[in-house]
C-alpha cells in the first residue's frame, strides 16, 4: 500500500517545527508502525535528506519508549497497543496520516517525534520506590500478600512510562501515571511504611513538572496501551487525600 | 491542620476537593430548590406560603430569614470556591498544553465532560441572571415583593424567557451527568465495584434535574399554572 505522512519535523528543542508531507511506497501490511518510518527514513537518507527522530527500544511493547500521536490518536487507533506494536494491516492504501509528538509543556520536544520524558523520571525518584533492608534474601511469602492486593499491584505495575495519558488528556495531566505507581506500591505491604510521604512526594513533583489536573475525562485509561484504568486515579486522590489530612 | 489545608489546595488533587465539596453542596441545594419550585403546583397560597416559611422557619428562637441567610452565606462561600479553583484548575491545564494538536480525535470523552468549562460560565452568568430576576427583581417587569407566585407565572408567559431558563437547566443537567460522577472519583470513594453506581446516579440525577425544573416553566407557558 502507498501512504501520505504528515510529520512533525523540528530539528531541536528550540528550534521552529513544521510539518512536512512525505509519500512511502509499498508498505507491507505486514510491518509494523515503526518498520513503515524505518523504510521512510532509509528512503530520506538515501536522498541525503534527514531521517525522522522517533524513539523507540525494545519494538515488543514493553518497554515504553515508543510513541507518537497517529492521525490525532495516542499510539494510534488499536486499543492496547503501543505504537511499535501496530500493524500496518490496520491501514488501507491511499490513507493520509497525522504523526505529531506528545504535547505537553513538562515534555519538551528534543527532536521531531521525540520527546524528553524525565518528568516522569522525577516523579519516580521523588517517591515510587520502597525502600528495604540489605541482606540475604528473604523467604518467598515471608510476607503475605492477599491475592486481591496482589492482582491489583500487578495491573497497576504493567505501567511501561510512555506517556500517551499525558499525551490524550484534554489538560496534559499526568494523573493516570502517578496514579498506576502509587497505586502499585501503596496496595502491597511492603509499601505501607512509606505510603504517606511517598504520595504527597510523588503528587508535588509532578505538579511541580507542569502537568495540568485531572478532570476525570478518561481519555488517558481509553488510549493506554496496558489498559490501567481509571480506578488507580481514585486510589490516588484516596491516598492523597488521607495522608494530607491525618 | 490549618497548615495542612492549606498545602493540600496547593496541589491540583486539593484544589479538585474542594469543587468536589462545593460541587456537593450545589448539586443537594438544586435538588431541593428543584422540589421547592414543585410547589407551584400547589396554586398562589402553597407557594407562597412555602416561600414565607422559608424566611420565617426557627421562629421566634431565631430571627426572621436566620436560615434563608446561612443557606445564602453557604451557597456564596460554596460557589466563590468552587469557581476560583476552577479558575486557577483550567489554568494549570492550559499552561499544561502550550502548543495543540493539529489532529485530535477524541476516543471516549463525552459532550458533557468537555464542556464542563463552558457549562460552568454558562452557570455563572445564569446565576446572575436568575438573582437579578428573581430575587432582586431588577431583570422582571413586573416584580411584587411579596407575591413570588405571581412573578414565576408572569415572567414564564413569556416563551423567551421560558427559552433562556431550559437551556439553563440543560446546562446544569449536563454538568452533573459528568460532575456527580466526578465528584466521587475526586474524593477517591469511587471503586471499581461502585463505579456503575454513581455512573448511573450521575445520569439519574441529571434527567431528573432537568425534568423537574423545566415542569414549571412549561407548565406555566401551556397554561396549566396560571
Ligand atoms: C449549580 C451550580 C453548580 C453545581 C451544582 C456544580 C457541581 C459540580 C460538580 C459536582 C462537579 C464535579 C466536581 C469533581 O469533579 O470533583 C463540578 C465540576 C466543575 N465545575 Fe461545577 N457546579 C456548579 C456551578 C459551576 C460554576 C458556576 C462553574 C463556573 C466556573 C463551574 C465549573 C466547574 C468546573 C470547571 C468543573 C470541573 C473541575 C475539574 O474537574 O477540574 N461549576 N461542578
Ligand atoms: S498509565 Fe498507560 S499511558 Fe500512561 S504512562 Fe503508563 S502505560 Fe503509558
Ligand atoms: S519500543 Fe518498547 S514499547 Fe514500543
Amino acid at each position: 500500500m502507498n501512504l501520505t505522512l504528515q510529520v512533525w519535523r523540528q530539528p531541536a528543542s528550540a528550534a521552529n517545527g513544521r510539518f512536512v508531507t512525505y509519500q512511502v511506497r509499498d508498505v507491507s501490511p505486514d510491518m509494523s508502525f515503526l518498520e513503515m518510518l524505518d523504510v521512510l527514513n532509509q528512503q530520506l537518507i538515501l536522498a541525503g535528506d534527514e531521517p525522522i527522530a522517533f524513539d523507540h527500544d525494545c519494538r515488543e511493547g514493553i518497554c515504553g519508549s515508543c510513541g507518537m500521536v497517529i492521525d490525532g490518536i495516542a499510539h494510534g487507533g488499536q486499543r492496547a497497543t503501543t505504537a511499535c506494536q501496530l500493524h500496518m494491516r490496520h491501514f488501507k492504501d491511499g490513507d493520509q496520516l497525522t504523526l505529531e509528538p506528545w504535547r505537553a509543556s513538562a515534555f519538551p520536544i528534543v527532536k521531531d517525534l521525540v520527546v524528553d520524558r524525565g518528568a516522569f523520571d522525577r516523579i519516580i525518584q521523588a517517591g515510587g520506590y520502597v525502600s528495604v533492608s540489605t541482606g540475604g534474601v528473604p523467604d518467598a511469602n515471608a510476607i503475605p500478600v492477599p491475592k486481591e492486593s496482589a492482582d491489583r499491584a500487578m495491573d497497576a505495575a504493567a505501567c511501561i512510562g510512555c506517556g500517551a495519558c499525558v499525551a490524550a488528556c484534554p489538560n496534559a495531566s499526568a494523573m493516570l501515571f502517578t496514579g498506576a505507581k502509587v497505586a502499585h506500591l501503596g496496595v502491597l505491604p511492603q509499601g505501607q511504611v512509606e505510603r504517606s510521604r511517598r504520595v504527597l512526594a510523588m503528587v508535588a513533583q509532578m505538579d511541580e513538572e507542569g502537568f495540568g489536573g485531572c478532570t476525570n475525562i478518561g481519555e488517558c485509561a481509553a488510549v493506554c496501551p496496558k489498559e490501567i484504568k481509571l480506578d488507580v486515579i481514585a486510589q490516588l486522590n484516596r491516598d492523597l487525600l488521607r495522608a494530607s489530612l491525618r | 491542620m490549618a497548615a495542612a489545608a492549606i498545602a493540600l489546595y496547593r496541589s491540583s488533587i486539593g484544589k479538585k476537593a474542594v469543587m468536589a465539596i462545593t460541587g456537593i453542596i450545589g448539586y443537594g441545594f438544586v435538588i431541593m430548590h428543584m422540589v421547592g419550585n414543585l410547589k407551584m403546583f400547589e396554586g398562589r397560597d402553597g407557594f407562597n406560603h412555602y416561600a414565607e416559611f422559608l424566611r420565617t422557619v426557627g421562629e421566634p428562637a431565631v430571627p426572621e430569614r436566620t436560615l434563608l441567610w446561612i443557606i445564602r452565606i453557604v451557597l456564596l462561600v460554596a460557589v466563590t470556591a468552587h469557581v476560583t479553583a476552577a479558575i486557577q484548575l483550567t489554568r494549570q491545564g492550559v499552561a499544561g498544553r502550550p502548543t495543540g494538536y493539529r489532529v485530535k480525535r477524541r476516543v471516549q470523552a463525552n459532550f458533557a465532560s468537555l464542556t464542563l468549562r463552558w457549562g460552568g460560565l454558562a452557570l455563572v452568568l445564569f446565576l446572575i441572571y436568575h438573582l437579578a430576576h428573581f430575587t432582586f427583581g431588577v431583570a422582571h417587569h413586573d416584580f411584587v415583593r411579596a407575591d413570588p407566585y405571581h412573578n414565576v407565572v408572569s415572567a414564564f408567559s413569556n416563551p423567551a424567557i421560558v427559552g433562556v431558563y431550559l437551556i439553563a437547566v440543560a446546562a446544569l443537567a449536563m454538568h452533573l451527568f459528568h460532575g456527580v460522577w466526578s465528584m466521587f472519583q475526586t474524593l477517591g470513594l469511587n471503586r471499581p465495584s461502585t463505579d456503575r453506581l454513581w455512573r448511573g446516579l450521575a445520569v439519574i440525577s441529571a434527567l431528573g434535574l432537568f425534568a423537574g425544573f423545566a415542569t414549571v416553566p412549561l407548565s406555566v407557558l401551556g397554561g396549566l399554572i396560571r
